[in-house]
């Protein structure tokens, strides 16, 4: 059954966002017809920067850009596209409640050998070791992940490359790789690390943006993804204009490559013609029809709303309605009347990420009240205040401040209308304990929950990587076995957004593995 | 049905609505457990009972049947993408037979598709299916309910079935034609009692099938038998059933297949193709479960199939291996239901065959081991492929059924 009506691109992609940007960069260079759909009117999907309060911009989601790998950046010619950074290679900086606070950023353990000599070269030994495993591991993130069990080639060598790499890793990275994998970050921290600031610091790296606390299984691997993704670098870099700018210079590129644009279009529907994906129906009606479609929606927004139960079968989709997809990290955003001075630490001291996370167990402290759907007591934050840096994101002389909550549950007991008040108000708090006059500068203020997230970017649950990263939804099976390889069991509709291998945050991996799997199939 | 007095964990087997009746004409109190209740095996002896449903008429209680209530706005999509075949052809008044397949095309179950009216169905099915109809239910306004205690059932079977029903007053019952149901009243006063009559059944006969308030089975039960006295009706268990449906080549979860949702070992489950039920899958009604794994299988052609065969001599190839040639060294498929056929006088098996051997009228050769009296015989016996139903006697499709 072939559709009377011929298709108008070879395809089409559902989403605007940093991964849908790059796979229809990828399409354009290769020469492929590409539209590009975005419900918002927008492009940038979580990744975009926007007013909150009158004259103060923010970057909405992640404000941060750390795992976007630098070798896609060269490829997509970014900084021909605009795309400048206000600051790079930022320091960390471990808050501490006696106001004997930690810096340190790549390289630089200064602050931390007065502290602990030992701590200090644990830490330049360990982020070596990091820096080992991600050049084994990086490979696997920039690939379509192999399938299990099959006789093809592309498969058996994805497999034995991976072997191989890691083999050369010598026998005893290699046993410590295999040793810390499964383990708990808590554990690992315990075994190499004594200062308790530092131990919260790495620890929250860990479980940032994810569904656990220290404690729980899995938080090494979650820690090696993060780090493997920026290719051992995680160098941690504030965008000139916010993240918002990452999308525009990608959009640039998605342009000069060919692509064609479209924002406040918002899809509603997948079109399937003889058990095909064969185009998309837009909220006004409109059909569009294309070769294939490539979706950079999550999962459950991709086969439960837009393709729908109907054209899957019952086992694929239980699984995708079972995909671990809530968001358990808020964002608050302050407008300053001024910059409020922080304890013990100067103007320069805060051009870094600031974190609240004095000990791995105030982490997981804070997490236990997320198992029974409340907020943290005592949050966990990430702050950053990237008007030092760029003061164009506020009016003259003012500030913004952006923090990452953890753990705000995606149902909170009491539901967050009636909630967010109180937590607004327990988030500035912890941080009014660094900063005592910190009320006094708020002007305006803006706290984005999971369904907040849910809701503004179109994020099932508002979790930042669609689907949680856990060994049950990495490689082979993210999101779910069946679509692992960025196919789904529809011809014709592929997946390209964080829900598929290897995840998000603003990485722009998936993008491009999903691009060069549309280009094998259809070539 | 769980009674006050007793707590569930004294009666882990649950009783029927026909239960007592069971009870009292049992002879050999021979009674088998079915998806949680407890059943009858054998009442008098198997033969007689065969002959029953043959030649007479036969009650059987089919209350254990798993039945569930399918409503909702979206109730025929469901199904529709639940099952094989198309059911959008289903009239309120029809029932079909359908099966349901995993993601991989393999069978899980087959059932009974009442359609009561518009976005309103009854499905019937041998066990418990509530799983995976919810894994199914995902993204479908529909509601599933089970209605198994509910409902007392009983299958009326054999030639002289029509007019059984009609004796006891269930008016119009001979204008039900093969597969379809109606509403009917059996009026004697004080036990008056309405149901569901639908003509379906296991037997391959004439026969029907009787869907009721659990309150009423008795009288419904007795009426029948009172009824039924001089017209040889006889209570029948499972094993005289079994023969029946084995001469109507019908299969049996467990002993033909077993479900994809129950099977461990790789390469044990079975697709409806495999099967020989390419009939009941309809590629072209769009999607359902299974749909794409089923034409890929179709493309590649079957590997195995379920076949008719007739068997020489007259003991039952019962678990036989079937081998290509006489000397037994290559095996060819094994036997999965086998019986001496008294209404054909054949010797009847089904079973699974290697696909170069399923074309009708191909031998293989059956390796039957004989008990004679504890000194164990084996025999190399020739099987032919023959088509089935091995059993379809015209009354079993006729409307008006004769009246006797």
């Amino acid at each position: 059954m072939s559709s009377p009506a011929r298709a108008q691109f070879d395809s089409i992609i559902v989403g605007g966002g940093h991964n849908g940007l790059v796979c229809a960069t990828y399409l354009a260079r290769e020469g492929r017809s590409v539209l590009l759909l975005e419900a918002a009117e927008r492009l940038g999907g979580a990744a975009v920067t926007r007013e909150f309060a009158p004259g103060f911009k923010v970057s909405a989601c992640a404000h941060l850009l750390h795992l976007m790998p630098a070798t896609l950046m060269r490829e997509l010619g970014l900084a021909a596209h605009g795309l400048k950074f206000a600051a790079e290679g930022l320091p960390t900086v471990a808050l501490s409640a006696d106001g004997r606070h930690l810096a340190y950023a790549p390289g630089d353990f200064a602050a931390l050998q007065q502290r602990s000599g030992a701590d200090a070269t644990a830490l330049r030994d360990w982020q070596a070791q990091l820096r080992r495993f991600s050049r084994a591991l990086h490979p696997v993130l920039s690939a379509t992940p192999p399938r299990l069990g099959t006789d093809a080639w592309r498969d058996r060598a994805a497999l034995l490359g991976l072997g191989w790499r890691l083999r050369r890793l010598g026998r005893r990275d290699l046993r410590e790789l295999l040793r810390i994998g499964g383990m708990c970050v808590h554990d690992l921290l315990e075994d190499r690390f004594s200062t308790p600031l530092l131990k919260g610091a790495l620890a929250l790296d860990a479980v940032l943006g994810t569904n656990y606390g220290p404690r729980s299984p899995g938080t090494v691997l979650s820690l090696l993804y993060r780090v493997a993704a920026s290719q051992g670098a995680d160098a941690l870099a504030l965008p000139q204009g916010g993240l918002g700018a990452v999308s525009e210079a990608l959009a640039g590129a998605a342009r000069a490559a060919g692509a064609q644009l479209r924002t406040g279009a918002p899809v509603t529907r997948i079109l399937v013609r003889g058990d095909r994906a064969a185009g998309v129906v837009l909220a006004s009606g409109e059909e569009i029809l294309a070769g294939n479609v490539i979706s950079s929606a999550d999962p459950k927004t991709t086969f439960l709303g837009l393709l729908g139960s109907e054209h899957l079968d019952a086992g694929f989709v239980r699984r995708v309605a079972q995909v671990r997809s809530r968001g358990l990290s808020a964002k608050l955003h302050l407008a300053l009347e001024r910059l409020p001075q922080f304890a013990g630490l100067g103007e320069q001291a805060l051009r870094g990420r600031l974190l609240v996370a004095p000990s791995a167990d105030y982490i997981e402290r804070a997490y236990n009240h997320a198992k029974y759907n409340e907020f943290s007591s005592a949050p966990m934050l990430e702050i950053t205040i990237p008007t030092l840096a760029d003061p164009a994101l506020a009016p003259a002389g003012k500030h913004v401040m952006s923090v990452i909550v953890q753990y705000a549950p995606y149902s909170v007991a009491g539901g967050w209308p009636a909630q967010r008040q109180a937590f607004t108000e327990r988030v500035i708090d912890t941080i009014q304990a660094h900063a005592p006059a910190l009320r006094d500068c708020i002007q305006g203020s803006e706290l984005l929950t999971p369904p907040d997230i849910e809701r503004e970017f179109r994020i099932t649950g508002g979790h930042w990587h669609h689907a949680e990263l856990a060994l049950d939804q990495l490689l082979m099976v993210r999101p779910v076995p069946g679509a692992a390889q960025y196919q789904t069991p529809v011809p014709g509709l592929f997946l390209c957004g964080a829900g598929c291998h290897p995840g998000g945050g603003v990485m722009g991996l998936a993008g491009r593995n999903a691009a060069r799997q549309v280009i094998r199939e259809a070539a | 049905m769980l009674t006050e007095s007793e707590p569930h964990y004294r009666q882990p087997l649950l009783k029927t609505p026909f239960h007592e009746r069971s009870r009292a004409l049992s002879q050999l109190d021979s009674f088998v457990p079915w998806a949680g209740y407890t059943t009858v095996d054998v009442f008098t002896s198997v033969e007689q009972e065969y002959f029953a449903i043959r030649n007479a008429s036969s009650l059987y209680d089919l209350t254990p049947m798993v039945k569930y209530r399918v409503s909702g706005a979206d109730a025929l999509r469901f199904l529709n993408r639940l099952v094989t075949r198309d059911v959008r052809r289903l009239a309120p008044g029809k029932v079909a037979y359908a099966l349901w397949c995993n993601d991989a095309g393999q069978l899980i179950d087959d059932g009974t598709v009442f359609c009561l009216g518009p976005n309103e169905y009854r499905v019937c099915t041998g066990e418990r299916q509530l799983d995976w109809f919810s894994a199914s239910a995902i993204g479908f306004d529909v509601e599933i309910c089970e209605v198994t205690e509910e409902v007392a059932a009983l299958a009326v079977q054999g030639p002289t079935s029509c007019k059984l029903l009609k004796a006891i007053g269930l008016t119009g019952v001979e204008r039900l034609k093969p597969f379809e149901h109606g509403e009917f009243s059996m009026p004697r006063g004080a036990s008056a009692a309405a149901m569901m009559v639908s003509r379906t059944g296991f037997t391959g006969d004439l026969g029907y099938e009787l869907w009721m308030q659990p309150a009423d089975a008795e009288a419904v039960w007795d009426a029948l038998m009172a009824v039924g006295s001089t017209r040889g009706v006889r209570p029948v268990g499972s094993r005289a059933l079994n023969m029946a449906r084995i001469e109507a080549g019908f299969i049996l979860p467990n002993l033909d297949f077993v479900s994809a949702a129950h099977t461990l070992y790789v390469g044990t489950e079975r697709s409806p193709l495999e099967l020989g039920l390419a009939w009941l899958v309809d590629f072209k009604k769009g999607h359902f479960t299974g749909r794409r794994a089923l034409l890929a299988e179709q493309q590649r052609g079957p590997r195995r199939q379920l076949v008719g065969l007739d068997v020489e001599g007259t003991k039952p190839a019962l678990n036989a291996l079937l081998y290509t040639g006489r000397s037994g060294k290559t095996e060819a498929g094994s036997v999965t239901s086998a019986i001496w056929s008294p209404t054909c006088k054949r010797n009847l098996a089904l079973a699974m065959l290697e696909a170069p051997f399923i074309a009708p009228g191909s031998t293989v050769w059956a390796e039957i081991y004989l008990n004679r009296e504890l000194v164990w015989e084996r025999r190399m016996v020739r099987a032919r492929v023959v088509e089935r139903p091995f059993f379809a006697p015209a009354r079993r499709r006729a409307t008006p059924p004769a009246d006797f």
